[in-house]
């Protein structure tokens, strides 16, 4: 006897809407678990992205009742009562059901600036483990854009993409600047790229399934590094007499 | 023909995992344009599934350690099939690769002073993994993703290849496919295919793997007429979770029993004393005592016998349930919680407490997990020439799980880190090598690309016929209960059998719905691949009359010596194709060079 | 189908039609009820903040009732309208209205610009969102990437300030132990003193500005071992930051009641010994 409905968003660039599956709940299941069923049976053409199945890719993330979660880590145990609610991230385009265009993501990827250590010294690089944890911290980032589809900045505010790099890439930037061998100053392009838009409203953090501290540990330091940079007035009184060269981030692109 | 969308690149590389990003990087760093193609998006690869760490003999830790022990520890772990070029390759290269990546931004754990560090893992006989947590994997992509970026690579992602496209003369010179997000048509010429594609373990019912190991680099190449060799070694993890069901298949790193975990079946005996094999027992702890001992300080005992090569424990655990002291979903008990502080366990294993804490509600530092044996890599694939990567055909290349031979029978845990740093990259420069030195443009036959295109729309023209779905369950069901951990000479011809039937009703399938992103019609592309390795390894398995490594024939339990200087090697007659014949001969393995062999005698 | 002759390796778009429904949000949970509690809270305490600091009367308590007690909204206080003894010395004559205007600028504007405060107000005040995945209520949107908004990074100098009033609050605090014509001795307006500066303390280290110029904006910690062992001590309080922030907020406004009441001898300072 069928005692979940899982409600499920079907459609395209052309519209859609949920469309409702009734099934018999199994121990242990997670969201991703009863998604598969239902395309095992109903619905072999319902798309939806997964991987690994086990939180470590970030390829399945949706919006479940409304909130956006790893389907692969949602347990059904977990949510309450009633229908289960499944849409598509909403800040990225849609391809198909539960499937988004996440390009944004890949496109603001190549915006940050690579990684450019020093020439390692004699006997090879040393670093310790206290200046590492810190960046390890971000690296533990799975990609699964989850942070990016819950940031108003970009979720309610289209216009703003361009100019935004996101949570995601923020964190990027933190790591790089706590990098023990980074030789790059990134403050200027940390900034271009929409720092300031971020409120620190912390949802990224909320949504996190890696539980990265991405408000406290990498987009306020990244802000206070900005400070550090542009609201010193010793230092702006400095830059404005010598005029240091400025770095957008088309600049920084074309350096790789 | 109808007319679609094409790219034409110096190298292409199918696959984005760790083996496929290090070829691409390598064949853009020489200035040869590369075109990266994956099946699901960039850095969701099965790579980062990997936590225990890259085996590279650096020294950092056990200064004893160099690339001679190193080399010794694979081939003993595979069983001596191994392509000892590879391993020796692999074993010389690992540490420069390694620190490669740390230029290129990785950040390992670290030593006191400053170094990589290096932990323990079963069959090395130093601590020499270098590890992220237990997140190397995820660590090894990350960089290689964001070099590769960095270095302005052409990626197609969610671009699913099809079949290889060969020239008049048999060189493979392209490949056609389709963008999973459009449904559209796309074809590649190339100078040079690197195939890095991974693995096959879909076929199977409890498997580690993705969605995406469907095996379509091992058949792509059948398919164009390159050899396989070892297809019946496949490597089942000893412990992967079989319940609760959301975890069913997550493997639990061998780092746990590298930190004190230990295997305990329904009687709550640590049965693994039970099950040394000679070859081992000289330097494996005889006492409960002498084994806790090791792992504090390495030098007052031998190993702990949890510590032996993965298929060891997974065919004594296989014991242990088919003995009827198994737990009670058919697994055995692997047990931290016992042994180590709540604490101790949080640090050293982080991502596995929260991933068992947060999926299922199991608590490692209070319960013991059950687990068994789950599929989770194969040895053989392509066979390739171990400096170059280059497959038996020309203009292929491939590197990575889907190549075979650097892991012989068995793959030591942490080496396949290590294989996709070093044979990505000598794959990528094999592929460029090729691609400089190709006179003319590569050509393909317009005419097999219509063919393909419309063999793989065929299930939309069907109006009856079956979901593809049952018959991907069904043949992992089928897998799964006849070529699993342990297998038989009658089940072997069996599943041979069935798998003639699969195929037949695989041909049959039909998918409603259209052609973007959609999974249905995405997985009737994939069955014709997930079927033919599924044949060849089977094939593999029944002409492999021994037991040896990851292939364990109940009808012949012990190693056959006559078998270990032998490669079965899989092959299609010319033009055989998709629905070719396949032909399993024994082949000699290289000849080891002596000084390579004095490294086996001498009692090291 | 045409035929693309190396068209770009990923079709990209930005931009595009959005999945789901066209709904602010798909939540079923109570997500209003964070804003409602922030909302109310924060608007009591501004609006008891603004009564008391113009009511100028009832923030001190005296020699006459051998107590030194000063509500903290009107330390230091520093004008000539001051109750005598409420400060050492009087230095500024030519503001005539309530002390307390003069000086409240500096922890309000610790506290405006503070980065959980910002997180509190932006949500609940302005929208910008309201809850996660609520949508948020302005048609456009530039953050702080402008003025006015681009002024909260002035929030490491009201840090500085802010240190120089727990400073000055603390020696209330250790002032607060003097009982005038008894001698030294607690009474419960000590302890809500040294409550008071206390939390003000917790809330000032633990501020991300501070937790920065301790030791976060470095790159390598190793090579600064005391200003890492301070960004060690200030991380876990750092951690804590939002509940500091409530607490201290809430105890503050306390205090000040607390002072009043007595000031205006609506109740007794209890002494304990």
């Amino acid at each position: 006897m069928a005692d979940i409905t899982m409600r499920v968003w079907r459609g395209d660039p052309g519209g859609g809407g949920f469309e409702d599956y009734e099934l018999q709940s199994q121990e242990g299941e997670v969201v991703l678990d009863v998604i598969h069923r239902i395309q095992a049976t109903d619905a072999p053409d319902l798309a939806c992205r997964w991987n690994c199945k086990a939180g470590k890719c970030g390829s399945c993330s949706a919006e479940v009742n409304g909130k956006p979660r790893l389907m692969c880590m949602t347990r059904m145990d977990q949510l309450p009562e009633g229908p289960v609610t499944v849409a598509p991230m909403r800040a990225f385009p849609i391809i198909r059901d539960l499937v988004t265009d996440v390009s944004f993501n890949f496109e603001m990827a190549k915006k940050v600036p690579a990684f450019d250590p020093a020439p390692p010294p004699e006997g090879g690089y040393r670093m310790q483990q206290i200046d590492i944890e810190r960046g390890q911290e971000f690296r533990k980032c799975i990609e699964c854009f989850m942070c990016q589809d819950v940031c108003h900045v970009i979720r309610d505010h289209e216009e703003n993409k361009p100019n935004y790099a996101g949570p995601r890439f923020f964190i990027r930037f933190a790591e790089l600047e706590m990098h023990p061998l980074d030789t790059n100053d990134r403050r200027e392009l940390a900034k271009e790229l929409g720092l300031g838009m971020c409120n620190i409203t912390k949802c990224c953090t909320e949504v996190c399934p890696e539980h990265i501290k991405i408000t406290d540990n990498a987009i306020i330091p990244m802000k206070e590094r900005v400070v550090d940079a542009q609201y010193d007035p010793v230092a702006w009184l400095g830059r404005k007499i010598l005029r240091r060269h400025k770095l957008t981030a088309e600049e920084a692109a074309d350096r790789g | 023909m109808a007319e679609i969308e094409s790219h034409d690149y110096d190298v292409i590389v199918i696959g984005a995992g760790g083996a496929g990003l290090r070829a691409a990087i390598e064949s853009v760093s020489r200035g040869l344009r590369t075109a990266l193609i994956c099946k699901s998006l960039l850095g969701k690869a099965h790579t980062v599934m990997a936590e225990g760490g890259v085996a590279a003999a650096m020294g950092n830790v056990y200064e004893e350690d160099n690339w001679k022990v190193h080399f010794r520890d694979t081939m003993r772990g595979g069983k001596m099939l191994n392509n000892w070029r590879m391993a020796e390759l692999h074993a010389q290269e690992a540490p420069d690769r390694v620190l490669e990546l740390e230029a290129w931004g990785a950040l390992f754990d670290r030593t006191k002073d400053g170094k990589i560090l290096q932990r323990d893992f079963g069959g090395h006989r130093y601590a020499r993994l270098a590890h992220v947590g237990d997140r190397t994997g995820l660590e090894l992509i990350r960089t290689l993703q964001q070099r590769a970026v960095s270095m302005g690579i052409d990626v197609f992602m969610e671009c699913k290849i099809l079949r290889l496209l060969s020239d008049s003369e048999g060189r493979v010179s392209g490949a056609v496919g389709y963008w999973r997000p459009t449904g559209e048509f796309v074809s590649f010429t190339a100078k040079a295919v690197v195939l890095a594609s991974g693995g096959v373990g879909k076929s199977w019912k409890y498997t580690s793997n993705s969605w995406e190991s469907t095996g379509d680099g091992h058949a792509m190449a059948l398919w164009s007429g390159a050899d396989l060799i070892d297809m019946e070694a496949v490597q089942f993890h000893p412990t992967g979770m079989v319940w609760p069901l959301s975890v069913r298949g997550i493997l639990v790193t061998e780092g746990v029993r590298g930190d004190g975990g230990v295997l305990r079946n329904s009687e709550g005996e640590r049965f693994m004393f039970g099950y040394v094999a000679d070859m081992f027992r000289a330097e494996t702890a005889e006492s409960e005592e002498e084994a806790d001992r090791w792992y504090d300080d390495h030098t007052a005992g031998r190993r702990p016998p949890e510590l032996l090569p993965r298929d060891e424990v997974a065919r004594s655990i296989n014991s242990e349930v088919k003995g009827g002291r198994g737990s009670p979903h058919g697994g055995v008990f692997l047990d931290i919680a016992s042994r180590r502080s709540p604490e101790v366990i949080r640090r050293r294993l982080p991502s596995m407490y929260h991933q068992f804490m947060e999926l299922a509600g199991v608590d490692i530092t209070r319960e013991a997990m059950e687990v068994g044996p789950t599929c989770h890599y194969i040895m053989g694939g392509v066979r390739v020439d171990a400096d170059t990567g280059a497959a038996t055909v020309p203009g292929l290349f491939a590197a990575g799980e889907v190549a075979g031979g650097m892991h012989g029978s068995n793959r030591l845990g942490g080496n396949s880190l290590s294989d996709l740093l070093v044979f990505g990259r000598r794959a990528g420069m094999g592929a460029s090598d090729y691609a400089e030195g190709r006179l003319g443009d590569p050509s393909v036959d317009a005419a097999e690309i219509d063919t393909i295109i419309a063999d793989s729309l065929a299930p939309f023209t069907r109006e009856s016929g079956e979901n593809p779905y049952t018959i991907q369950s069904d043949l992992q069901e089928m897998m799964q209960a006849l070529v699993g951990i342990i297998r038989t000479g009658s089940e072997l011809d069996t599943a041979l059998e069935k798998l003639g039937e699969l195929r037949e009703r695989a041909e049959r399938t039909s998918i409603k719905g259209g052609r973007i992103y959609n999974p249905g019609w995405n997985l009737t592309t994939d069955l014709p691949s997930m079927l033919t390795v599924s044949r060849c390894v089977a094939l593999g398995a029944r002409d492999r009359k021994e037991s040896r490594g990851g292939h364990t024939r109940d009808d012949f339990p012990k190693a056959d010596p006559e078998f270990g200087k032998i490669n079965l090697v899989l092959r299609q007659p010319a033009g055989g194709g998709v629905e070719g014949d396949i032909k399993v001969s024994p082949e000699p393995l290289l000849e080891m060079p002596d000084e390579l062999k004095e490294l086996f005698e001498e009692g090291h | 189908m045409t035929t693309v002759e190396s068209a770009p390796a990923t079709p990209v778009i930005l931009g595009g039609t959005r999945g789901g429904p066209d709904k602010p949000t798909l939540r079923k949970d109570r997500w209003w009820v964070s804003p409602v509690v922030t909302v109310s809270v924060l608007t009591t305490f501004v609006v008891y903040a603004t009564w008391a600091a113009f009511s100028n009367r009832n923030y001190y308590v005296g020699a006459d009732m051998h107590r030194n007690l000063i509500s903290p909204f009107y330390s230091p206080c520093l004008t000539e309208s001051c109750v005598p003894g409420s400060h050492p010395a009087t230095v500024i004559t030519w503001w005539t209205i309530s002390p307390a205007l003069l000086i409240l600028i500096f922890p309000l504007g610790f506290r405006f610009t503070c980065y959980y405060y910002r997180r509190a107000y932006y949500r609940s005040f302005w929208w910008a969102p309201p809850a996660c995945a609520v949508a948020d209520a302005h048609v456009r949107y530039t953050g702080e990437s402008r003025f006015p908004l681009i002024v909260q990074n002035v929030h490491r100098y009201f840090f500085y300030f802010g240190l120089i009033f727990n400073v000055i609050l603390t020696i209330d605090a250790v002032r607060a132990f003097q009982q005038p014509g008894l001698g030294l001795g607690v009474t419960v307006g000590t302890i809500v003193l040294c409550l008071n500066a206390g939390l003000l303390w917790l809330y000032s280290l633990s501020c991300h500005a501070c937790r920065h110029l301790c030791g976060g904006g470095m790159r390598t910690f190793s090579e600064h071992p005391i200003r890492y062992r301070f960004w060690k001590f200030v991380t876990p309080l750092n951690a804590r930051h939002m509940q500091f922030a409530w607490m201290s907020l809430i105890v503050v406004g306390l205090t000040d009641l607390y002072v009043r009441l007595v000031a205006s001898g609506t109740i007794t300072d209890f002494k304990l010994f």
